[in-house]
C-alpha cells in the first residue's frame, strides 16, 4: 500500500512538473529523458524519479533550500550507464521562470579544470559533470568516477536531454 | 516524554561506562577542560585502486579509536562508549554512493561493537530515508540476529512531538530505540549554513527538518541538540572525511570534491565542527574561493551551541587540543 502510495505520488508529481512548467513555458514539455540507445553508449538505468518543491529535501538533503529560494517547481531525475559501466546522473530541475535556473547556474564558482561550452542558454563542463541550462530548465549531469572520454560522453548525453527540452 | 526518574537512571548509566573523563557524556562542557579532537589521514587509502581500502579504513578507525581514548587494543574504546545490553545506533548522513560514511567504515565499527559486547541485533544502523541507505552502498535489513539496517520513514515517527527553544519535532522511533547513538556524518560544504558535519547530522532524526533551515538553521541546529533524547544519546561521533565537498554542498558535487582521506573523531560535537569549518575553508582558500562568511553562508549555530543557554561544546580553538596523526 505505502509502495503503491510512493509510486503514485510519484507519478503525480512527474506529471504536475511537465503541465507546470508548460504552463510557464507556454510550451508542453516531453520526457526530457532520451531513452536507451537514443544517445550512443547510453542506456536509461533507472526509472525517472520526480520530487516538487515539497518533498525536494527528500532528494537533495539539506540542499533543497537553495532551489526553493530560487523559485524550483520540481526535478525528475534518473540514472544512466555509458557502455555499461560508467554510471551517472541526471538531474533536470525546472524553475518558475529561466531567472531561477539562471541563479542556480550562477552560483556555481569555475574550478580551473572546466569551461564554459555551447549548449542550451549557457553551459558548463566539469571533470565529472555538466551543467546547462535552458529557459527554466537546469540540467546538472553527473559522473560517478573518472573514465577517459567521459567529457565527450557527458557532453553527447547533455546534447540528447537539450533537445527534448 | 521522559520521566526524571528515566532520566536519572540514563544519566548514571551513560556516567559508568564513560567514567570521568569523559566531559561531553550529556551535552555539557565544563569550562575549564579543553576538548579533545582526533584526526587521522592515510595519505596511502586508495592504494591499491580509487577507493578506500577496507584494510586501511578499519587501521584508520582502530588508531583514530585508539588515538583519543589512549587504548592499548582496537576493541578497549568501544568499552568506554558502550556496554553489553544496550541497543546501539549508527546514524549515518547518507548522500548518495560518493559523500556517504564508507560501508567498509561501518562495518568496521559493527565489528568492534559486537566485539564489546553488543549484540548484531542491538545494532541499528539507519538514516532518515531508506532509499538513501541504499543509494550509499548498504543493504537493507531487518533480519533477527543480525545488525539491522533501518530507515527512519519506515520505522516511523514517535507520535508525541518535542520540544527545545526553537524547535518542536517528533523524534525518529529508531532514535528513540537506542541508549547510545554514534553520530556518523560526513564532512561537505553546505549552501546555507557553510559546513555542515556533526550537529546537523540531527537533522535526520526528526520529521519535519525542512522548517529548520531559515537564518542559516540557527538557533535550530543548537536547539534540536539539546532536545534531552537527543543530547543524552549521542555519545560519540565518528566522521568520514575520505571524501569531502568544499563547495555546491551538500549534495555530491565531483568538481567541489576532494579526498581528504581521513577521520575524525570526538564527544564534542561543537568542536568536531569548528575543526571541520577550518578544514573545509582552507580547502577553499587553496582553491581560490571566498571563505564562507564573504560568501554569506556563516556558521553561526557553531556559536549558539557553544553559548551560555546551550553549551553543547566548545568552538574557542583554544580550547580544543587537536591531535592529528598520519598513518604511513
Amino acid at each position: 500500500m505505502i509502495i503503491m502510495r510512493s509510486k503514485f505520488a510519484t507519478t503525480a508529481a512527474l506529471l504536475s512538473l511537465v503541465v507546470l512548467a508548460g504552463v510557464g513555458c507556454k510550451k508542453k514539455i516531453a520526457d526530457p529523458f532520451p531513452a536507451s540507445g537514443a544517445v550512443a553508449g547510453w542506456e536509461k538505468s533507472g526509472k525517472t524519479q520526480s520530487y516538487d518543491a515539497a518533498n525536494l529535501y527528500e532528494y537533495i538533503d539539506g540542499g533543497a533550500e537553495q532551489y526553493i529560494s530560487a523559485g524550483v517547481v520540481g526535478v525528475a531525475t534518473s540514472d544512466y550507464k555509458f557502455q555499461g559501466n560508467l554510471e551517472a546522473t541526471v538531474d533536470v530541475y525546472t524553475m518558475k521562470s529561466a531567472d531561477g535556473a539562471k541563479t542556480i547556474f550562477d552560483a556555481d564558482p569555475p574550478t580551473a579544470d572546466s569551461k564554459s561550452v555551447p549548449l542550451g542558454d549557457a553551459a558548463r563542463l566539469y571533470g565529472q559533470s555538466v551543467v546547462f541550462r535552458k529557459g527554466p530548465s537546469l540540467v546538472r549531469i553527473t559522473a560517478f568516477e573518472a573514465a577517459p572520454g567521459e567529457g565527450d560522453a557527458l557532453m553527447a548525453l547533455a546534447h540528447g536531454v537539450e533537445g527534448r527540452l | 516524554m521522559q520521566n526524571r526518574r528515566e532520566f536519572v537512571k540514563e544519566m548514571v548509566a551513560g556516567a559508568a561506562v564513560l567514567g570521568a573523563e569523559t566531559k561531553f557524556a550529556w551535552g555539557q562542557a565544563k569550562a575549564a577542560e579543553k576538548s579533545k579532537v582526533v584526526i587521522v589521514r592515510d595519505a596511502k587509502l586508495r592504494t591499491p585502486g580509487p577507493a578506500p581500502d577496507e584494510k586501511r579504513v578499519a587501521a584508520m578507525l582502530d588508531h583514530a579509536m585508539q588515538t583519543y581514548f589512549n587504548a592499548q587494543n582496537p576493541v578497549q574504546p568501544w568499552k568506554q562508549i558502550v556496554r553489553p545490553g544496550q541497543v546501539v545506533g549508527l546514524k549515518l548522513n547518507s548522500l548518495g554512493r560518493m559523500l556517504s560514511p564508507s560501508v567498509a567504515l561501518v562495518a568496521t565499527i559493527c565489528e568492534r561493537l559486537q566485539q564489546a559486547g553488543i549484540k548484531a541485533s542491538d545494532i541499528l544502523v539507519w538514516d532518515r530515508g531508506s532509499r538513501e541507505l541504499e543509494s550509499a552502498g548498504f543493504k537493507l535489513s531487518n533480519a533477527p540476529g543480525a545488525v539491522r539496517y533501518l530507515g527512519s520513514d519506515t520505522e516511523g515517527y514517535e507520535e508525541t512531538a518535542v520540544s527545545y527553544g526553537s524547535v518542536t519535532t517528533r523524534l525518529a522511533k529508531i532514535l528513540t530505540r537506542c541508549d547510545v547513538v554514534i553520530n556518523m556524518p560526513v564532512l561537505k560544504n553546505h549552501n546555507i549554513i557553510g559546513v555542515t558535519m556533526a550537529m546537523k547530522n540531527m537533522y535526520g532524526v526528526i520529521d519535519n527538518p525542512s522548517t529548520m533551515h531559515g537564518s542559516a538553521c540557527n538557533p535550530y541546529i543548537a536547539d534540536l541538540n539539546m532536545i534531552p533524547q537527543v543530547r543524552q544519546r549521542v555519545r560519540f561521533v565518528i566522521g568520514d572525511m575520505m571524501t569531502a565537498v568544499y563547495e555546491g554542498g551538500p549534495s555530491y558535487r565531483p568538481e567541489y570534491a576532494w579526498n581528504e582521506n581521513g577521520l575524525i573523531v570526538g564527544e564534542d560535537q561543537v568542536a568536531i565542527d569548528t575543526i571541520s569549518a577550518q578544514i573545509v575553508e582552507r580547502k577553499r582558500a587553496e582553491k581560490g574561493l571566498s571563505t564562507l562568511q564573504q560568501k554569506g553562508t556563516p556558521n553561526t549555530y557553531l556559536a549558539t551551541a557553544a553559548d551560555a543557554q546551550h553549551r553543547l561544546g566548545t568552538n574557542d580553538p583554544a580550547r580544543i587540543t587537536l591531535i592529528e596523526q598520519r598513518i604511513a
